[in-house]
């Protein structure tokens, strides 16, 4: 049948990808200078966020404002489990940790498992009341969800150190571990949305009651959906907290949802090749721009530093992006798409 | 006997949208549900399809009680709609929109799927094939890859009776099928129906307007009237009924 052959081609396609993201990861770490590589470890931790943030929100189309808190969640996970009692008790100073938070150890691999487990269960025990109704319930309560995290993480000295928050993680993330297991979950989230699940995710978002109608527990999906994304959520706040080596509570605020909400609605609500392409764009882009903030020398005009400046411009070209293109970059399309498109043409 | 409506009544607030109504599908059977606007066909079907809890009264499918079950375990049980104005999933091909008629029979865990573990694959295959049957029988097959909403109205209301036909239903409900089409479509879908059910092996409940089509299609319907039923049984009698050219044209001995 031909969809069996197109489905060995795109399976080769996806493994040439893949082993090109690997190459590219080696390549990085063994050849780039630091600089270079702390960027695209940003990139590769924000990807991460980004293709699971839009999983909840553009696949399944349930508008969600959840990353800081799960984010938070894994890095606070990942650095308890990472720093070592003598260091916790020589950086908490604001009350003397709680025995079981200087007893919990564990190697980095644990400890990103764990943020993630632990993001997933709370989004778990989230989504029974949300999910129970419909409507915009979701953004309020994950709202408010990332809200009452950052000040739980502020009130409990015993646990997080405060406001102080926690330093001297050991520096286990590199590109090794973000590119891998961002390579990983742009795979797995690509798996779901090309499996029935993703199809229902989809269906929820286009129309939920004919949804229901065709059998699907639109409960169970959103659920999936959202557990899935908070998963991911914790495992990449794990990794920058190993990244980092230093996190407080302030890292977490609502701005980093906001930055991911922007990635994602640049790429493409609902394209996971948009939210790739959407966070090197933002994240890249910026770095890229810190030109701007700098004394310049424009044909002859001299102009002194201007801080802020970056931003300035980075919002008039999301401007021109969302007006030239109204979907994102991508739209709901995916790399596919865009071949599929070109042999039509021809 | 496949589904018994024993004395089901409906009420939203003060309205009463149904009143009192029974009456009973046989297997391979093709019954109609008809009568003028508002007459709460649609919400007879909604509470069939567990979208509403009646009032009053119970549903049996297949002599078991239905009412009170969540919507998708009722298409689970084997029985499926389509609506009245189509409602295709937008952002997916035409392959896709029947796919997610098969979702809960692709009987794959939702770690098969991100491992991609051999049941994944053996399972997908074996719908898509399943898929491409249904899209056959109804002469759809070679828009399978194209956008369901870019199709025309007549091709978009076959994909939603294939997506329908996808669940694996023993009833199937149809809203309204022949709204908005000419003559020469209606005769065509009056066919199709004929075929679905033979080759399907099923039994259709559906809504219609349009008398000719009913006339054509249906063996029993049923007549209703703000709520109420004001005749049952074999269409030719239908036509004649004096109740039921009163609901339609009105009443003349008072106009």
């Amino acid at each position: 049948m031909v969809q069996d052959i197109i489905f060995t081609k795109q399976r080769l396609i996806n493994l040439a990808i893949i082993i090109t993201a690997i190459w590219f990861t080696w390549f990085a770490q063994n050849f780039f200078d630091e600089y270079t590589v702390r960027i695209i470890n940003n990139v590769a931790i924000f990807i991460i966020l980004a293709v699971s943030y839009n999983l909840i929100n553009g696949v399944t189309g349930q508008f969600s404002l959840e990353p800081n808190g799960f984010v938070a969640i894994g890095a606070y996970v990942t650095a308890i489990l990472l720093v070592d009692a003598e260091a916790m008790e020589y950086q908490y100073y604001i009350e003397d940790p709680y025995p079981w938070v200087l007893a919990l150890q564990t190697n980095f691999l644990w400890a990103l498992i764990l943020s993630g487990v632990i993001s997933a269960l709370l989004a778990l025990s989230l989504s029974f009341p949300v999910f129970r109704v419909r409507g915009d319930y979701l953004a309020i309560v994950t709202l408010g969800f990332g809200f009452i995290i950052r000040i739980l993480a502020i009130n409990s000295p015993e646990i997080t150190n405060g406001s102080l928050g926690i330093n001297d993680i050991p520096e286990y993330s590199n590109l090794y571990w973000t590119g891998g297991i961002a390579i990983l979950t742009v795979m797995a989230i690509l798996n779901i949305i090309y499996s029935k699940f993703g199809r229902a995710m989809k269906a929820v978002r286009d129309d939920e009651d004919a949804a229901t109608a065709m059998g699907i527990n639109t409960f169970k999906i959103k659920t999936l959906a959202f557990t899935t994304s908070a998963f991911f959520e914790g495992v990449g706040g794990g990794l920058l907290a190993a990244l980092l080596t230093s996190i407080s509570p302030d890292l977490f605020t609502f701005f980093l949802t906001f930055q991911l909400l922007i990635i994602i609605v640049l790429g493409g609500l609902g394209s996971t090749t948009g939210a790739i392409l959407g966070t090197i764009f933002v994240m890249a882009g910026l770095e890229w721009m810190r030109f701007l903030d700098e004394p310049m020398d424009f044909m002859g005009i001299q102009t002194d530093a201007m801080p802020g400046m970056r931003m300035v411009v980075f919002s008039l070209i999301l401007i021109v992006v969302m007006l030239f293109a109204r979907e994102g970059l991508m739209g709901k399309k995916e790399l596919k798409d865009l071949f599929k498109k070109k042999k039509a043409n021809k | 006997m496949i589904l018994e409506v024993c004395n089901v009544t409906k009420k939203f607030g003060g309205v009463t949208a149904i009143k009192d109504t029974s009456f009973h599908v046989k297997a391979k059977e093709i019954y109609g549900l008809i009568g003028p606007n508002g007459a709460g066909k649609t919400t007879m079907f909604n509470i069939i399809t567990g979208n509403y809890e009646p009032t009053e009264g119970s549903i049996k499918f297949h002599g078991q009680k239905i009412d009170g079950i969540k919507p998708h375990k009722i298409v689970h049980r084997g029985i499926a709609r389509t609506f009245q104005n189509i409602r295709l999933f937008k952002s997916m091909t035409v392959l896709e929109n029947i796919l997610i008629g098969f979702d809960y029979q692709a009987s794959y865990t939702y770690f098969e799927a991100i491992l991609r573990l051999p049941r994944f694959f053996k399972e997908e295959k074996r719908v898509r094939q399943r898929a491409f049957e249904i899209m056959q029988v109804l002469g759809i097959a070679e828009f399978a890859d194209e956008m369901a909403t870019s199709l025309s109205y007549g091709q978009q209301r076959k994909v939603e009776i294939a997506r329908a036909l996808a669940a694996n239903p023993q009833l199937l409900l149809l809203d309204e099928p022949a709204a908005g089409m000419n003559p020469n479509e209606t005769n065509e879908l009056a066919e199709l129906f004929f075929k679905i059910r033979d080759e399907f092996d099923i039994t259709i409940l559906l809504i219609e307007h349009d008398m000719k089509f009913v006339n054509k299609l249906c063996d029993r319907v049923m007549v209703l009237d703000y709520g109420k039923t004001i005749f049952e049984g074999d269409i030719k009698d239908a036509i004649k009924d004096e109740e039921v050219i009163k609901a339609y044209l009105g009443d003349f001995k008072h106009a």
